[in-house]
């Protein structure tokens, strides 16, 4: 169990900001943190890796203290035994791909190093120099040197954010791979409902330096109260009007599809909002 | 005497070189993360040299380290050395004066490397030191030969500070450039343009060697 309960805050230009963390997470388990930018989530994990200090509080990991404000314990980032993916990757550029990899080690161990560059896609780039990577491959890099420590807890910062549909896909692949095989608890950052969907058995959601609410990923949703059989995450592109209803496009992972919608749905509808499809009771077809 | 000169000379700069760099480094990296309020004050000081004459320096060299000061008579006393008019002298006066050419590129390399390498390393496990030398370091390599280069030169080109503290003793503290300025007085024209056309050639090759591998560097590194 990790157990979180800190706050901190931050003086901004202007104004002051008040975080406030607490929550448990499940060892062994990948949860998301889900929210806007500016809302803390690249705070809170800063504050669990020791990059910044809370002001006060407790962050316990499996049972062992790494932060105490009464006790005095502030265990440097060095002894926290956390993996972090920065969200510019991070990489040595006067490292290869497999350099980078070694130097995250304590003990030497080749094969472990062999056995992530296989999941992540690498092998063959292992000698290569970051500079010469391309985006993708310097984040697959960045996650593969994040776990060759075998950390505790795994930090992604909003790792897939800056990567094409096709890489983000494969990068979701090489997570959930790495989650299933090292059962390392994971916190990752994300924009995407979809991605949340497809990973995370938890999600943590942020607002304003504190936490909204967290649970299954369904609570991403409002008034998912429905019990679909049927549900996916889509984005509204194009709303039509056709006669007296409304034809709505959405985008479902990387297919199109189009619903009927009536005039009082519309109003809450707009462009580019990422909303829940869901069907009840009918049934569907599977074409072999 | 021109070879006794010149050696002299370069063993000076060679020595200042190695004992910036050794205290360089740490200051570097202390004025680039440091976010105390005094870091200017600190960054003032450091660059005084490059606006200083030379002679202003010398000068507060020859009083503070002078047999009858205090740090003088300290260090004749217990070290039997004296530090004016000695070679010591010239040492700590090129040290002094070399400073911001050492300490400038240094910290405008380590300022100019993303945070992230530095938090990297650190969530990784690696010391402060681990990182300096393992990240920090290798990754600056045109900032460190730039100020490894202009320290060097500059201490070869050197005048005032030494004149000032020196003296001008054969095989002491005189070096090419000061001979330089006794061969010409001396109506020496052919010696002193022996000494010139070194220093010349030496100093255009060192400059070539810096500009060539940077380039080569920037290659590696963008």
């Amino acid at each position: 169990m990790i157990e979180i309960d800190i706050q901190k805050s931050f003086k901004n230009q202007n104004e002051r900001i008040n975080f406030n963390f607490k929550t448990s997470i499940e060892q062994g388990s990948l949860s998301a943190l889900f929210g806007k930018s500016g809302s803390g989530k690249t705070t809170l994990l800063r504050l669990l890796s020791g990059l910044e200090t809370p002001d006060c509080g407790q962050i316990s990991v499996a049972g062992k203290i790494w932060f105490d404000s009464n006790k005095k314990i502030n265990l440097s980032p060095q002894k926290r035994d956390v993996g972090f993916v920065f969200q510019d990757y991070a990489l040595f550029p006067n490292m290869s791909v497999i350099e980078n990899l070694r130097f995250a080690q304590n003990e030497k161990n080749e094969d472990f190093l062999e056995e992530i560059l296989e999941i992540v896609e690498l092998k063959e780039f292992k000698n290569k120099m970051p500079a010469s990577l391309s985006g993708g491959q310097k984040q697959r890099t960045a996650l593969a040197r994040a776990v060759a420590r075998k950390p505790k807890l795994l930090l992604l910062d909003e790792a897939l954010s800056a990567l094409d549909n096709t890489m983000r896909k494969n990068l979701q692949d090489n997570i959930e791979k790495i989650h299933k095989r090292f059962n390392m608890t994971t916190l990752m950052i994300s924009h995407d409902i979809a991605e949340v969907y497809k990973l995370a058995s938890k999600v943590i959601m942020i607002d304003n330096g504190a936490i909204l609410k967290e649970g299954n990923p369904d609570i991403l949703f409002e008034s998912s109260k429905i019990s679909g059989k049927f549900k996916f995450s889509a984005k509204i592109l194009k709303i039509q009007k056709a006669d007296t209803i409304y034809i709505v496009t959405l985008l479902i992972g990387d297919n199109l599809t189009k619903v009927v919608a009536t005039q009082s749905e519309i109003e809450k509808m707009n462009i580019g909002d990422v909303v829940l499809v869901a069907s009840k009771a009918f049934n569907p077809i599977i074409i072999t | 005497m021109f070879f006794e000169t010149m050696l002299l000379t370069f063993k000076l700069a060679i020595t200042t070189t190695i004992i910036l760099f050794i205290i360089g480094v740490p200051i570097a990296l202390w004025i680039s993360t440091t976010k105390l309020k005094i870091k200017p004050i600190i960054e003032t000081i450091v660059s005084m040299p490059l606006v200083l004459p030379p002679t202003v320096i010398g000068f507060y060299l020859l009083i503070f380290l002078g047999p009858n000061s205090a740090i003088g008579g300290f260090v004749e006393t217990y070290f039997d050395t004296r530090l004016v008019l000695s070679y010591e002298g010239i040492l700590i006066g090129s040290v002094i004066f070399s400073f911001p050419f050492m300490i400038h590129p240094l910290q405008s390399g380590l300022q100019s490397l993303p945070k992230s390498l530095v938090e990297a390393s650190y969530t990784l496990g690696k010391s402060k030191f681990q990182t300096l030398l393992h990240v920090q370091l290798p990754n600056i390599r045109s900032s460190l030969l730039t100020g490894l280069v202009l320290t060097f030169a500059h201490t070869v080109g050197e005048f005032g500070v030494v004149l000032m503290i020196g003296g001008n003793i054969p095989g002491q503290t005189r070096v090419a450039s000061l001979a330089i300025y006794d061969e010409v007085e001396g109506l020496n024209y052919d010696v002193a343009n022996q000494y010139a056309l070194t220093l010349f050639a030496i100093s255009f090759f060192v400059l070539l060697i810096v500009y060539s591998v940077n380039k080569k560097y920037s290659g590696v590194l963008r």
